[in-house]
């Protein structure tokens, strides 16, 4: 599904991503952690086309496409969806008008009808009791006054009802008390099937209490220096980052 | 249908009115008192009317264009303006939408306007103008039941001149300021509205229903006047670029709300902006005010996307005790196009309140100012003023003022002015096009969603095609 190979990229001159490999299969759930500064968030925003990010070498292939060719909605349309560490508010945009434009948008591009106006507020109104919040938030204006795990939810709110292929979750765990975190663990797990993959960028073993990863791989000055299963987080919970750079990396 | 039916059908509802008087032809360009008696003639004026033009004619002569507002135009010829002329003729309107400027159908396409609204948009020589004749009739036979004068105002100084007599000027007064003096010497048409006392107007009035509009020109003249007790709602204006060709618009609009009496008026203001570089694009400078007396309410509502450049500050005098003054703007300016616009509460009687919510959005080059003045005169005990003053910027090439005023005279008023600039930000963008939207559709709700204390305001079928029209106004604003 996502292939990634040899990808350099950088960020206002300064080399991030220095020769990341990854290879993401249909159905897989990928963990990366890695050190504050490894690169982990940077990833996720290559991956989505966030502007500022200069890819200089390597390539990125998602369901057959070239993913750096496309503008960023268009990677949206083709179904890769990154929940946020840190969501933006949007004063006066409804959280229900932003969900209906967004769910609008990517349908259209994959030549689906849109859903009609009373069926897709009952799929938000589930879609918002899964993520734990209430109804009222539908009315909100997009995170507008929500608080740090409310902000949590709603993305994944929107990944429920955008149905992407791939959903990176960039340190969605950061900030959750263990309810919230249970909350979007059950969500995500909920959302797992042989079609759809997952990409966990985080900096705790935590989470992986909860969604249990196929994969976990270790990212470091930008390149992935170790990989296993979920047997390497704890190992790594367990003995730190350091234990890798001090030992059989270095 | 032949020009002979349609001239019957006007002159049905227009016995007295002036469309049964046009042979005469455009008068030449030129501004003197000789064009002012012909106007006035023109229109079978009584001779008061005639006195108070040539007065104002006499003012404006003294008086020079204003230079404060924060904008920068060509200055305007006066003496190659013509002040008169007829009705266009159907022979020389476009024959069908064929013939119309396929630019502006687009934009009529894109707002959603249905085919026969187009058709009177662009000035099409078809039946829509018998249609629009008939829904008018049967709209004014409502009115009339419920006792609402609503006509021209030339029809007006005809039939109700003692109406007219008594409260023309009476809040605009002919030397207030350049372009009023202007006006009143030169006004070609415009509305009036009469609500009796105690009577609810059972319909929203609109501009767009009242026949001969067309025909009002660049120096439109209203004048609203709400008898005690009375509720009206105004709608002025339309989302459609209107077709046009004169380049100063300078309008008057006088409201006054008597006691216990509400006026609430809406505009929706998109006249021909210019062409990129800003060739071509009208210039609106307007003068409206609302008179208040005690327990009224004056609130104005104001969508301003148009115009090359606005010079617009709809205001009220809170004169009664007790009286509210409301004013809910949202200005857009898109590449070359410059406002100056914002608001007056002059709070003279006891307990006065007014509300101030202006939201400002800057793209392309533009240049948009919000200007405002609240004051607090000794007699206003216990006034209250809230103003909320919003600056949006989308790119880094356009610019954005704030010139608040405050003059407080009594120490009992309390007024708050609140104001933030911000922009469209990076982030917000990204956040949306994540989620799959593309950048004009994102720009266009981050605005939508900045405006929509403003939009609530506005009556149902305005909002919904205000939210369109900043759409269609910020199109190219977005690399």
């Amino acid at each position: 599904m996502l292939s990634i190979r040899d990808l350099h990229a950088e960020v206002e001159g300064k080399n991030i991503l220095k020769g990341l490999n990854l290879e993401i299969r249909e159905g897989e759930v990928h963990a990366i952690m890695g050190p504050n500064g490894s690169g982990k968030s940077t990833l996720g925003h290559v991956l989505s086309g966030r502007p500022g990010y200069e890819i200089t070498q390597g390539s990125v292939e998602f369901l057959g496409k070239d993913l750096l060719e496309l503008d960023t909605e268009e990677r949206a349309h083709e179904g890769l969806f990154l929940a946020f560490q840190y969501p933006v508010e949007i004063p006066g945009v409804s959280n229900m008008e932003f969900l209906k434009a967004s769910v609008d948008a990517v349908r259209e591009s994959q030549g689906a009808s849109a859903y009609d106006t009373v069926g897709f507020m009952r799929r938000a109104r589930e879609a918002c009791t899964a993520a734990d919040l209430d109804q009222a938030f539908l009315k909100r204006g997009v995170n507008e006054g929500f608080s740090g795990g409310e902000k949590k939810r709603n993305e994944l709110m929107q990944m429920m009802l955008l149905e992407p292929r791939l959903c990176i979750l960039d340190e969605t765990d950061s900030g959750l008390d263990i309810d919230a975190l249970q909350v979007v663990a059950s969500g995500v797990n909920a959302m797992r099937s042989e079609s759809r993959s997952f990409l966990l960028v985080t900096h705790y073993q935590r989470l992986l209490d909860y969604i249990e990863p196929d994969f976990v791989h270790v990212l470091a000055d930008g390149r992935i220096i170790r990989s296993g299963d979920k047997s390497l987080a704890l190992e790594l919970e367990a003995k730190g980052y350091s234990w890798l750079d001090d030992g059989e990396v270095a | 249908m032949s020009q002979e039916q349609i001239d019957r059908a006007f002159a049905k509802d227009y016995a007295a009115g002036f469309t049964t008087d046009i042979e005469s032809d455009t008068l030449p360009p030129g501004l003197t008192e000789d064009t002012i008696r012909f106007i006035s003639a023109k229109k079978n004026e009584p001779e008061w009317l005639l006195e108070w033009r040539l007065g104002a004619f006499q003012v404006w002569r003294e008086m020079a264009g204003p230079d404060w507002a924060h904008v920068d135009y060509t200055e305007v010829d006066f003496q190659s303006i013509s002040y008169y002329s007829q009705p266009k003729s159907m022979e020389d309107r476009p024959k069908s939408l064929d013939e119309v400027d396929p630019e502006l159908l687009a934009t009529y396409e894109k707002l959603g306007i249905p085919l026969h609204e187009q058709e009177a948009l662009a000035g099409v020589a078809v039946d829509v103008v018998f249609d629009s004749v008939s829904v008018a009739t049967t709209f004014r036979a409502k009115l009339a039941e419920a006792g609402v004068l609503f006509c021209s105002i030339s029809e007006a100084v005809q039939q109700y001149p003692d109406l007219v007599r008594k409260h023309l000027g009476s809040v605009v007064p002919r030397k207030d300021n350049f372009y009023a003096a202007l006006n009143s010497a030169v006004f070609s048409d415009g509305s009036f509205v009469y609500i009796p006392k105690g009577v609810r107007c059972p319909m929203e009035l609109s501009t767009y229903f009242r026949i001969n509009e067309a025909n009002t020109g660049q120096f439109e003249r209203t004048l609203i006047i709400a008898d005690e007790g009375s509720h009206v709602s105004y709608l002025e204006g339309c989302t459609a670029p209107m077709r046009d060709e004169n380049q100063l618009h300078a309008a008057v609009v006088e409201l006054v709300a008597l006691d216990d009496a509400e006026i609430k008026y809406s505009t929706v203001q998109n006249w021909y902006p210019g062409d990129a570089e800003g060739k071509g694009g009208i210039y609106n400078f307007v003068t409206k005010r609302g008179l208040a007396h005690t327990n009224a309410k004056i609130s104005w509502t104001q969508v301003e996307t148009g115009s090359a450049v606005t010079w617009k500050y709809p205001s009220c005098i809170l004169r009664g005790d007790n009286s509210v003054g409301e004013f809910y703007s949202v200005a857009l300016t898109n590449n070359l196009q410059q406002a100056d616009t914002g608001t007056k509460m002059i709070h003279l009687g006891k307990n006065t309140r007014s509300t101030i919510i202006s939201k400002g959005i800057s793209a392309g080059k533009s240049s948009n100012a919000y200007r405002g003045l609240v004051r607090v005169g000794p007699t206003a005990k216990g006034a209250r003023n809230y103003t909320q003053c919003d600056s949006l910027l989308i790119g880094d090439q356009c610019a954005a003022h704030t010139f608040p005023y405050i003059e407080s005279k009594n120490p009992s008023g309390i007024i708050e002015h609140e104001a933030t600039t911000s922009k469209v930000s990076d982030d917000q963008l990204y956040l949306c096009q994540q989620r799959g939207l593309d950048p004009e559709k994102a720009v266009s709700m981050i605005v939508n969603g900045f405006c929509k204390e403003v939009f609530k305001e506005l009556p149902m079928e305005f909002a919904v095609e205000a939210g369109k029209l900043l759409e269609v106004s910020l199109e190219g604003s977005v690399g």
